[in-house]
């Protein structure tokens, strides 16, 4: 301002400040354009159709969408239980004092973070056909829930290991002065105080493998296996119709978006202090 | 109740139930740095011993390896007749007769101030639970906590919190307190409740050992004073010899440092009150002055 007082302007230049100004409003011109010759070209009738057509839309609510919707909860939930049991116990390997059971759960993180979930799914999948007289219990949930859960473990197991660490020495220290075995004062003292740490991290440990779930079409379930996805794409393709795909990608929502929710309440309040 | 550990004490030298702490050529490095350098002595039963010094002079790791929070790198310590330096020694037990009060409190902070109180009562010592709770009950009333009982740790003020930790090491009824600095981190106006809960502590007869850099509480409740510097015991004796009248070289240069600051924080702002006092410490060899120390009780010995 004060140097463009003091050179006598033939031309003024335009302020930092107006020429932000004319570039905000030339972006607000672009999207205003974008958006009316969108809705002048776009075939709303046929969009519509093809994504929300209202008969579709209660046709997929009333043939097993329930079904669908539960098999996905128990699906994620299994697999959430595995992990976070599993994980806790790599955990605990991980910062073992016996190096072999560093190096065990060290190479076991590393392998299933770098493997494809759709993978060992399908792995789990074939394992009773290529041992003869295998049987996985509670097929098909078993199958996912060791499968989804055995990857999942890996990527909990480094946030509880961190979770641990995140724990004062002190807390060690302060339990083992009362006399505490080293095993009391961690199921006591120090594991507790690390889940309230990784509850949040924990959580969106949980979205992921509710999405997740959704790898369980390729194992060729029945009817009554059926979760969310597999029953969206079926729908959907004897159909020749996406508004089912629509409404299962919807439920999703509806069970993630709560617990997205949920993760940043839980991070607030554990950054205001335990 | 150290009664019962005497019974199965391993070094028959330490077997005496007057001697509740015995440390024998104590030494600790950590990495290169030797930290103790041959530390000896015996505590006995319903003694009061300040450990003073300064910072890096091993005083809170000797502390630590009392109840083998630190491994000693070779020496001996005998706690209660049992060698707790023995491999064989069961650590746990013996801590658990051992109350450890530490300077940054370590409370749980997942618990209240009742469970802080009960848990090791009841994981360790077995106690039913109403047991516990009634023996947590009193010593938090003990400490002048009574009514917070449902608190948890960050409700509670550094000096509350410290009195939670106290009354957290008194309900295993401990034969010895371990005091590690355990003012050092509580802002200046609440140290006071702390050590009147340890003042009383002493009175009736608790046996202390205290790392602090409180000297008017040394003097004033210490049966004995161990001045320690650079990993080795420079003097020790009753607190108005090794404070009132320090005859090293080293221990007469820490206590002029010490003791100028405590002028100052008697009267925080004042500078000039502090300079004009500490004019009259800078005599070497004289007598320190005590003026603002609060008066001795006179401890019988």
């Amino acid at each position: 301002m004060s140097l463009s007082t003091l050179a006598p302007p033939a031309r003024r230049r335009p302020s930092p400040r107006q020429r932000a100004k004319r570039r905000r409003l030339i972006q607000y011109v672009i999207l205003v354009v974008a958006v009316v010759v969108l809705l002048l070209v776009a075939d709303w009738q046929q969009i519509g159709q093809v994504f929300f057509r209202s008969d579709m839309i209660y046709a997929t609510l009333t043939q097993g969408l329930g079904t669908a919707l539960l098999n996905t909860i128990i699906y994620s939930a299994g697999a959430f239980i595995f992990g976070l049991v599993g994980g806790t116990i790599l955990a605990l390997m991980r910062l073992s004092s016996v190096a072999p059971y560093r190096w065990i759960a060290g190479i076991y993180i590393e392998l299933f973070r770098g493997l494809p979930a759709l993978i060992v799914l399908l792995a789990f999948g074939l394992l009773p056909l290529a041992f003869s007289g295998l049987i996985i219990p509670f097929d098909p949930y078993g199958t996912v829930w060791l499968a989804l859960g055995i990857v999942a473990a890996a990527y909990m197991a480094e946030t509880i290991r961190a979770g641990i660490q995140a724990v004062p020495k002190g807390q060690v220290e302060a339990a083992r002065s009362l006399g505490m075995p080293a095993a009391v004062a961690s199921r006591k003292i120090v594991l507790p105080q690390a889940f309230r740490i990784v509850i949040p991290p924990l959580t969106n440990e949980l979205i992921l493998l509710v999405k997740d779930s959704s790898l369980a079409y390729i194992l060729g379930l029945s009817a009554a296996g059926y979760e969310l996805t597999k029953y969206g794409r079926d729908l959907s393709s004897t159909n020749a119709n996406l508004t089912p795909l629509v409404v299962a990608g919807l439920c999703y929502l509806v069970i993630t978006l709560p617990l997205t929710f949920l993760v940043q309440r839980l991070e607030v309040r554990a950054r205001r202090g335990r | 109740m150290s009664e019962a550990v005497t019974d199965t004490a391993t070094t028959p030298s330490a077997g005496q139930g007057d001697v509740v702490v015995e440390v024998i050529d104590l030494h600790k490095s950590f990495a290169s740095v030797e930290v103790l350098k041959g530390i000896s002595t015996v505590i006995h039963r319903g003694e009061v011993v300040c450990v003073i010094g300064p910072s890096g002079s091993g005083k809170s790791t000797l502390l630590r390896c009392v109840n083998l929070l630190e491994e000693p790198t070779s020496g001996r310590v005998v706690v209660m007749g049992e060698e707790v330096t023995d491999p064989d020694c069961d650590i746990d037990r013996v801590r658990s007769n051992l109350g450890m009060v530490f300077q940054q409190f370590n409370l749980f902070p997942h618990i209240n101030a009742l469970q802080n109180c009960t848990i090791g009562q009841i994981s360790v010592l077995k106690r039913p639970k109403q047991e516990a709770a009634t023996k947590a009950q009193e010593n938090l009333a003990k400490v002048g906590l009574a009514g917070r009982e449902s608190a948890f740790p960050a409700q509670l003020s550094g000096g509350q919190q410290q009195r939670v930790a106290i009354a957290r090491a008194l309900s295993m009824d401990p034969g010895l307190m371990l005091f590690d600095e355990p003012t050092s981190a509580l802002d200046p106006e609440l140290v006071g409740d702390v050590l009147s809960v340890m003042r009383e502590l002493a009175s009736e007869g608790m046996t202390m050992i205290v790392v602090t850099h409180e000297m008017a509480f040394a003097r004033e409740v210490a049966d004995r004073v161990i001045f320690m510097d650079g990993g080795v015991i420079v003097e020790e004796g009753h607190p108005d010899d090794v404070i009132g009248r320090p005859q090293e070289k080293r221990t007469i240069a820490f206590l002029q440092r010490v003791l100028d600051p405590t002028h100052v924080r008697a009267g925080d702002e004042d500078e000039a009150h502090y300079r004009r006092h500490a004019a009259d410490h800078r005599t070497p060899g004289s007598p320190t002055r005590d003026d603002d120390l609060t008066p001795l009780r006179g401890l019988p010995h």
